[in-house]
């Protein structure tokens, strides 16, 4: 009994995990395209001379593994290599955090968003199971004055 | 007094630094809530954003950085430069957010 619970579990995060997946992306890329016209870099200073104020903008996100990623990761742990299913589990955090950054940097009137650091931390679950991952990203936004 | 200003560059945009005043931290422990952590094993099994946690450790984010310009402010400075943030794990379900910078004047 126990052990066709766990099958269906695996199935609903396998079918469930794909579909949120594939929307994120689809989601990810409209949004990226509205925002493309504020530019991001992590570099210290802007190319633009132009008289602006700063002001820190961040952005986070915390995801978690459906349950079919979890089952694949542990057997891939057995027996090494890249766990793809973990893979793009961290680039849609890691671009949605770069978004929601974005996305207050516009609400400021911002055309630029310099010095970008993203960082990554995982909140534990319980028996030292990855309950989430946390990721931020953060930066300068320039607003012309 | 006016708003401070923060930014993580090294200097302030259009403006310049007359004074550096010294490092400024603030931070807050944070505990996973009970309710969520239920929702959050969950969402462990369709996989997806954590809203519950993504608002906790923001607002918790917020706090850090407001103690941060709080001690910024007792010194007498008007921005915060070269703001860092980072994040531990202190044990099972509580973090820490940890906010830090240089506090200095600017004219």
């Amino acid at each position: 009994m126990g052990f066709l619970i766990g099958i269906i579990v695996i199935l609903v995060g396998f079918f469930f995990g794909r579909m949120a997946e594939k929307n994120h992306f689809k989601q990810l890329q409209i949004a990226e395209g509205e925002l493309s016209n504020i530019l991001a870099t992590n570099l210290k200073s802007s190319a633009n001379e132009a008289a602006q104020t700063g002001a820190l903008v961040t952005g986070n996100v915390v995801v978690a593994n459906d349950a079919f990623k979890s089952f694949f990761a542990f057997f891939s742990l057995l027996f090494g290599g890249r766990i793809g299913v973990y893979e793009t589990l961290m680039e849609r955090a890691r671009r949605e955090a770069v978004v929601r950054m974005k996305r207050e940097a516009k609400a400021m009137g911002a055309s630029e968003v310099i010095n970008i650091r993203i960082e990554t931390s995982t909140m534990t679950g319980k028996a030292g199971t990855v309950g989430g991952i946390e990721m931020l990203a953060y930066g300068t936004a320039l607003v012309p004055a | 007094m006016a708003e401070i200003i923060v930014t993580n560059l090294e200097t302030v945009p259009g403006k310049t630094i007359t004074a550096h005043m010294g490092l400024v931290q603030g931070n807050t422990v944070q505990a996973k809530h009970v309710g969520r952590d239920i929702m959050a094993g969950l969402k462990n099994i369709v996989g997806g954003e954590l809203k519950g946690y993504t608002e906790l450790l923001s607002t918790a984010r917020e706090q850090a950085t407001l103690r941060m310009i709080d001690e910024a402010k007792a010194l007498g400075a008007n921005a915060v430069v070269n703001v860092r943030y980072s994040t531990s794990s202190i044990t099972q379900g509580a973090s820490e957010l940890y906010a830090y910078g240089t506090a200095v004047k600017v004219g």
